[in-house]
């Protein structure tokens, strides 16, 4: 009796009842593949986070109003709070008491829509500030230019755009020196931004930024700034830059303590420890989430595997009646799992690639290599094994016992 | 020259203790080669059983069978099935092919456990079904065949891979009257060309051609006897 003998009787075994073939195959394709894209999802989604951070630039600190609690006391303390300014700003930018801080950019933030013809755009962010925002930020000029100190002097109304906001007002006219109506207010194009790309829900080439003095004398009037952005020299001088502002800010905003502080400071590598960790949080989730799938599909098939041996029983009795012996019996059931629990791994694997190709709830997937091994694995081993021990334990029981089974 | 079936001081019992019920009670039996034999009795006289482990189906709780000079007794279940392919050809009431399988392959299948070739097997399986006039129904599966073909499939099947010994356990208990003298003279033919035949039933008309009755009750041989009618 050789291998191909009964691996000839294992594929008539699965041809011949070709639903179950199918339905068995069907749970394990859709156990691995959901493993597979599941956790693509989380780590597309935890990169995603990671490389618009990235974006942002490691070595710009964020200067935002308030203090760092919520709640009551928050308000208890928002009595006391001094508004950033723009004289804030001007001071942290000290080569004596400031060494390690390179620039700060205070950001006034507004709403508005802007109108070219019937087009119309709602940039997400809209802000007045001054040019050495662009580096803090890590935002470059595609075409055109940037707007000038001399233009924040000045007040002029001119505007850098992002990719979004321009294809929403020009679609694919060029923006340059064309004028648009921002809250009536007319605003000439000198520059649009290089593809940022979005971060999560916020589109990061949905973008208006303008001189802070003609946002501020058009549009918000001399209200407290929104943030100032910092930027350290370097990545390793962060730390160094952030107490430099602590510094001059609680002198300035006469702050008796660091907890009674009315600013909060966002560093943008903690920000990144941060919401890598917690997508990290999210990537375990759904692949426990995945995992339970897999399992569900791993009780199916020992579910399938033992109606199929208990089914046969009388046929195992009828085959070693005539002489088969246990191991060709055994080996018979085993291939049979196998052939069942490789296809279906191999089509989830299938199905978990192309699967990856979509955008799911707006997160391209990445695969992960360890994922494929291991939902393959773990199907495999779960078809072996499950088919494997009620095959056995038929192939052990004396040929009367296995006849008189009905 | 040794006998094809020598039992010895058989016992089989189920259960334990007091309840323990005695299916066969001590039989002793011999068959020689190319005898014609049927084995009668009620139900519940043991003869199922006696069947079983003459063919290795099941095993006895005491005694010895030596089956054409080979104890049995004291194989394993390995060496056991070994047996069943090679020495014992059945044949069962409820005929027992296997479903969704061609007349042919249910043939080929215990010469396919034993390793031979497939060219060898075929042309075994094909002379197998001639003999038993079925050569037209080669690649009909067992749905689409009548009782009596599928009983004579199955003879086929037993007889193909040259038995020393013909079992057959109540061969015609499924079979209309013309199906059973059909399968009958078949069987006369296959002990004529000098097998080993031994049939179990509780029909007076199928034990009356075999050559030599065993008649059994509560686990004991009651009477062995040739059979009356062909001493006439």
């Amino acid at each position: 009796m050789n291998f191909f003998e009964i691996l000839r009787f294992a594929l008539r075994g699965l041809t011949i009842n070709r639903l179950r073939t199918f339905l068995t195959t069907l749970g394990i394709m859709i156990g691995v593949s959901s493993v597979i894209i599941l956790t693509a999802v989380g780590n597309g989604s935890s990169k995603a986070v990671q490389s618009s951070l990235d974006r942002l630039g490691t070595n710009s600190i964020q200067v935002r109003s308030g203090s760092g609690g919520f709640g009551l006391r928050a308000r208890a303390v928002s009595n006391n709070t001094k508004p950033l300014t723009v004289a804030d700003a001007v001071a942290l930018v000290d080569s004596v008491q400031a060494p390690d801080i390179k620039s700060a950019a205070p950001v006034m933030n507004a709403n508005a829509t802007c109108v070219n013809g019937t087009s119309t755009s709602t940039p997400s962010t809209f802000s007045g500030t001054w040019p050495s925002y662009f580096e803090a930020s890590n935002t470059s000029i595609a075409k055109g230019v940037y707007f000038s100190n001399d233009d924040v002097t000045q007040g002029r109304r001119v505007a850098v755009i992002g990719n979004t906001t321009a294809t929403e007002l020009f679609g694919t006219d060029n923006p340059i020196g064309q004028t648009v109506r921002c809250g009536g207010i007319p605003f000439t194009i000198i520059g649009t931004t290089a593809v940022k790309g979005s971060s999560g829900f916020l589109d990061g080439d949905s973008l208006f930024l303008a001189p802070i003095t003609a946002v501020q004398n058009s549009l918000t009037g001399y209200q407290p700034l929104s943030t100032i952005i910092v930027e350290a020299k370097s990545a390793k001088t962060t730390d160094a830059a952030q107490s430099e502002i602590q510094t001059i800010l609680d002198a300035r905003h006469k702050v008796k303590s660091s907890t009674s502080r009315d600013y909060r400071l966002f560093n943008q590598a903690t920000l990144l420890a941060t919401s890598s960790s917690s997508s990290q949080v999210f990537t375990v989730l759904l692949a426990a989430v995945a995992g339970i799938s897999l399992l569900v599909g791993g009780i199916g098939i020992t579910n399938i595997m033992l109606v199929t041996v208990i089914e046969r029983t009388r046929e195992i009795g009828i085959r070693k009646a005539i002489g088969a012996p246990k191991r060709a019996i055994l080996s018979q059931f085993l291939i049979e799992a196998t052939i069942l629990s490789l296809v279906g791994g191999a089509l989830g694997v299938l199905g978990g690639f192309v699967g990856s190709h979509f955008t799911i709830v707006g997160v391209k997937p990445v695969i992960m290599p360890s994922s494929i091994f291991l939902a393959f694995g773990v199907s495999v081993l779960i078809g072996l094994f499950f088919g494997g021990y009620p095959a056995s334990r038929a192939a052990s029981l004396r040929p009367i016992e296995a006849l008189r089974y009905e | 020259m040794h006998p094809v079936i020598d039992v010895r001081g058989a016992v089989k019992r189920y259960g334990q203790g007091e309840s323990s019920i005695f299916a066969l009670d001590g039989v002793d039996l011999s068959i020689e080669a190319g005898e014609y034999v049927a084995i009668m009795g009620p139900s519940g006289s043991g003869k199922s059983t006696l069947m079983n482990i003459m063919g290795a189906l099941d095993v006895m709780t005491s005694g010895k069978y030596f089956l054409d000079g080979i104890e049995i007794s004291s194989m394993d279940e390995n060496a056991l099935s070994v047996v069943r392919g090679r020495k014992i050809g059945f044949i069962f009431q409820s005929f027992n092919l296997i479903p969704r399988t061609t007349a042919l392959a249910n043939v080929e299948l215990p010469m396919a456990y034993q390793g031979i070739k497939s060219a060898e097997r075929k042309m075994r399986a094909l002379k197998a079904l001639e003999v038993v006039g079925l050569s037209d129904r080669v690649n009909h599966e067992p749905t689409e065949l009548s009782g009596g073909q599928q009983q004579r499939v199955a003879v086929a099947r037993a007889l193909a891979t040259r038995p020393a010994l013909l079992l057959a356990d109540e061969p015609t208990g499924a079979l209309d009257s013309k199906s059973t003298s059909d399968l009958l003279d078949l069987f006369d033919q296959i002990n004529a060309a000098g097998r080993t035949v031994v049939v179990i039933t509780h029909e007076m008309e199928v034990a009356q051609r075999a050559k030599r009755i065993i008649r059994m009750r509560d686990g004991k041989i009651i009477s062995d006897s040739l059979n009356a009618e062909l001493v006439k």
